[in-house]
């Protein structure tokens, strides 16, 4: 991906916004875009099902590819409700997938005795399993109370189309691709999510060939033919798999350079050297900025050179991080602070406990 | 009978400009010119290609053709397998030849072109940029355990393993005292101090000449335990174990007795005149558990306090073999292609057995990613290297960093006659004998040596820039930014690249 506009805001006491602050923001970042991929991922958006994994799913065709889904989810856990996403036709935007939703609950019984997030392994494997079989179903999110919704279109279209503004999240992440790998497939637009993790990615990732080999060596497998993917598993690899405070996995992922290791006191060269020596081939070169959320946290944080724009603006409780100051004036005309992050600095925002 | 064969080299000096001087009769170990009176006469039967001779006229006067009588053209039938059919029927023996494999192959590395950026990344400028080199080898934790203090500070609860810290992923692999000269090794450890790199042994012990380059010296344990003792365990910054070579892989070593002088018997810890005869297994390995243990062995003797590698010549199996190896305590495990080179090996082994490096790191990487310990174990790819853009090929192919050999010897003026076995090297270089090992000036080869490896680290810089990569650890098995040209599909598949266009 060459340009794109990526967005990012979160309210820190859970106060819900609808989506159309967020589309406005995003389509001030048009000149970024080419039209051919928007997306958006909000959190706090299904509290009636709260305690349920929300696949959202991308059908080639329902008719003939949602029994097999069915049957696989109902093999692997209990549907407790599944519909189509609500959507409304756009004149620009031609609907190549008809999108679904599943509130599923898994079986515990499936789970490897001992792991530490045992359901959210059933799910993540779940989630490996469909997409690289192919089948006409595109598991495109699956945390829980949370959606991605995108497609091939304009931001605006894209927006329209799944009728954004009528949901209220507290933590929104969006994106305006101007796609060079794989434009007009919908599976290539962001956010990208696995289980809590969303990401939206501005930048090309030139060490992508290590990365994806290292990831798929921990069995996730790479299906959406294109590198933003990695960073969604590399972060729940280290986060959830591994235990790495989130800050800690950021700093694997952009490590400081030896340089400046060297010249550290003992104790933090020790844990540095260390986070670099082991997790060498999960660290991401070339250029990019990169919005990640959780239920919890979101985070901002740029290639070790900045070689991708990224701004962050503090409003009242509310946090935004954007590749652009324009898009989160847009959201936000009273913005109180905007900051510019040095060269791999993160942004690290947490909802309030309680 | 067989009668003589046409001979290899013709040799010729031009009257006009020849002045006489005699600088080619003195350097020619093997006797191609002499005096007759006052006329300089030539044998060209005698020539090996060395080169020093022209390299030493100071009026270009000397020109050196190869093969000025040709034999019936065949294409099955060559001249070598012509002249090795000669050779054996007269002698009834095993051909010897020095060097590395000379039957051509195709060099897969030249049949892999690297990636560079245009406008959807920006390349990096290197003199503008932190372009990072910087090697670290041994074991790697697979994950790490890093807990919060109260106060905020992170404490690390993962143990580490030593690991070697090199500035450039180029290292000096092993050529053993005996097989070269002791100012060629001096030359290589004084290089490789100053190029904040290592270099290897091989299986001919530490001579005290070494001792102030030992911080940067590699201590290698083959099967023959020649030189290894306590203190030189302890002196190295680490221990290799040498279970084969690329160019005579499944076979020992020998350094014939008459190489045996007073300071390589001192240094071997054998008698004086007596033969260096490595076998072909080690004595006490017989499994990959006898490997393990002395593994452990070494580490427990050197208080862990030392990475141990395990070089393997690069065979069918090489994968498997390679993952058994990170099972075991081992840091890195160094693979030797088939084109690496040797002081002396049987031909028909040099030519004829295991696999090419390329092929070899592809498949290691590969089995050691599926089996989810890639990152916990080094992977150092020699065989073969000729140059920055193999290096970034293997590199991308898989491995951490590279063993050079037959590139440094070249640094120091070696022309790659391949009669390395014989003795007589005229460089001073595969020889012990004293007038001959003299024209090796340590320092100068020295320079030469790190030179090359100083300009082989900048192309290496320029290359990563180019493609958009700032540290080379997001280089090392990123097949992604190969793709293989005119390569057959089966072998793509095993290297794991794309087609050009692709």
């Amino acid at each position: 991906m060459a340009m794109c506009g990526i967005i990012g805001v979160m309210d820190r006491k859970r106060r819900t916004m609808d989506g159309s602050g967020i589309r406005q923001a995003l389509s001030m970042m048009n000149e970024r875009g080419s039209g051919e991929g928007a997306g958006y991922a909000a959190y706090g958006i299904y509290p009636d099902y709260r305690d349920c994994y929300a696949l959202h799913v991308f059908f080639d065709n329902p008719r003939e590819n949602k029994p097999a889904l069915d049957a696989t989810l109902a093999q692997w856990g209990t549907i407790e409700h599944d519909e189509a996403i609500p959507t409304c036709d756009q004149p620009d935007l031609q609907a190549v997938h008809t999108p679904w939703r599943y509130f599923f609950k898994p079986d515990p019984a499936l789970a490897v005795p001992g792991g530490a997030t045992q359901e959210d392994d059933i799910v993540s494997t779940l989630v490996m399993r469909v997409n690289a079989a192919r089948r006409g179903a595109l598991i495109v999110s699956s945390g829980k109370d949370l959606g991605v919704f995108k497609a091939a279109g304009w931001p605006e279209d894209v927006a329209n189309f799944y009728r954004i503004e009528d949901y209220e999240g507290y933590t929104w992440l969006a994106h305006n691709r101007y796609p060079t790998n794989t434009p007009g497939w919908w599976g290539g637009a962001h956010p990208f999510n696995l289980l809590d993790w969303s990401v939206v990615h501005n930048g090309e990732i030139t060490s992508y060939g290590t990365n994806r080999r290292y990831i798929e060596s921990f069995g996730y497998t790479c299906t959406m033919y294109t590198d933003t993917e990695v960073v969604a598993y590399l972060i729940d690899l280290l986060v959830r798999r591994h235990g790495l405070d989130v800050d800690l996995a950021l700093r694997a992922l952009a490590p400081p350079f030896w340089e400046e290791i060297d010249r550290m006191p003992d104790a933090g060269r020790e844990w540095n050297t260390a986070l670099r020596l082991a997790y060498a081939p999960a660290m991401m070169n070339g250029p990019f900025a990169i919005v990640a959320a959780n239920p919890d946290i979101m985070v901002g944080f740029t290639d070790r050179s900045k070689l991708r724009p990224m701004v962050a603006g503090e409003c009242g409780d509310r946090l935004y991080i954007s590749s652009e100051e324009a898009a989160i004036r847009a959201m936000e005309p009273n913005i109180e602070s905007i900051t510019m992050p040095a060269a791999g600095e993160p942004v690290i925002g947490r909802v309030d406990p309680g | 009978m067989i009668g003589s064969l046409p001979p290899r080299y013709r040799v010729s000096v031009d009257p006009v400009r020849c002045m006489e001087c005699g600088r080619c009769i003195e350097n020619c170990s093997y006797g191609v010119f002499r005096w007759d009176n006052d006329r300089i006469l030539i044998n060209s039967r005698n020539c090996t290609a060395c080169h020093r001779c022209i390299a030493c006229c100071p009026r270009d006067a000397i020109m050196l053709e190869e093969h000025p009588c040709d034999y019936r053209s065949h294409p099955l039938w060559t001249r070598e397998v012509r002249e090795a059919i000669y050779n054996q029927a007269r002698t009834g023996k095993i051909i010897l030849a020095g060097m590395g494999n000379a039957l051509d192959y195709p060099v897969i590395f030249d049949r892999l072109v690297l990636d560079a950026c245009q406008v959807t990344n920006p390349s990096l400028d290197p003199l503008r940029e932190p372009i990072e080199l910087v090697t670290h080898i041994g074991k790697k934790p697979a994950k790490l355990d890093l807990q919060r203090r109260e106060g905020g500070d992170i404490e690390l609860r993962t143990p580490l393993t030593p690991n070697l810290r090199v500035e450039t992923p180029i290292l000096i692999g092993h050529m053993s005292y005996g097989a070269i000269s002791l100012n060629a090794q001096v030359a290589m450890a004084r290089a490789a101090k100053e190029a904040a790199t290592f270099m290897g042994t091989g299986e001919g012990g530490l001579h005290s000449a070494l001792y102030p380059y030992q911080d940067r010296v590699i201590v290698q344990v083959a099967s023959g335990r020649f030189g290894v003792n306590i203190d030189y365990l302890e002196r190295g910054a680490a221990v290799e174990i040498k279970i084969g070579q690329g160019a005579k892989p499944g076979i020992g070593g020998h350094l014939p007795g008459e190489k045996v002088c007073a300071e390589i018997s001192r240094t071997r810890m054998i008698p004086e005149g007596s033969d260096a005869i490595s076998p072909a297994p080690h004595h006490d390995i017989y499994s990959i558990e006898d490997l393990a243990q002395l593994v452990r062995g070494l580490k427990e003797a050197t208080g862990w306090k030392k990475p141990v590698f395990v070089k393997i010549a690069a065979v069918h199996n090489a994968a498997a073999i390679a993952a058994g190896i990170a099972r075991s305590q081992a840091d890195a495990v160094v693979i030797d292609g088939f084109r690496g080179g040797t002081g002396a090996a049987p031909r028909v082994f040099r030519d004829h057995v295991g696999i090419p490096i390329e092929a070899a790191v592809a498949s290691v990487d590969a089995k050691l990613r599926d089996q989810g310990i890639r990152n916990e174990v080094s992977v150092i790819a020699s065989g073969g290297i000729r140059g920055s853009a193999d290096v970034a090929k293997a590199i991308a192919l898989g491995a951490d960093a590279v063993y050079i050999g037959t590139a440094a010897l070249v640094a120091m003026g070696c022309r790659v006659c391949g009669n390395c076995y014989r003795g007589l090297c005229p460089w001073g270089i595969a020889t012990q004998r004293p007038d001959l090992v003299e024209r090796l000036d340590p320092d100068i080869a020295a320079k030469q040596v790190a030179n090359l490896i100083r300009a082989w680290t900048l192309e290496l810089a320029e290359l990563l820039g180019a493609a958009g990569i700032n540290s080379i650890e997001s280089l090392r098995g990123n097949r992604d930014r190969l793709r293989g040209y005119m390569l057959d599909e089966s072998l793509m598949q095993v290297l794991d690249v794309r087609q050009v266009g692709a």
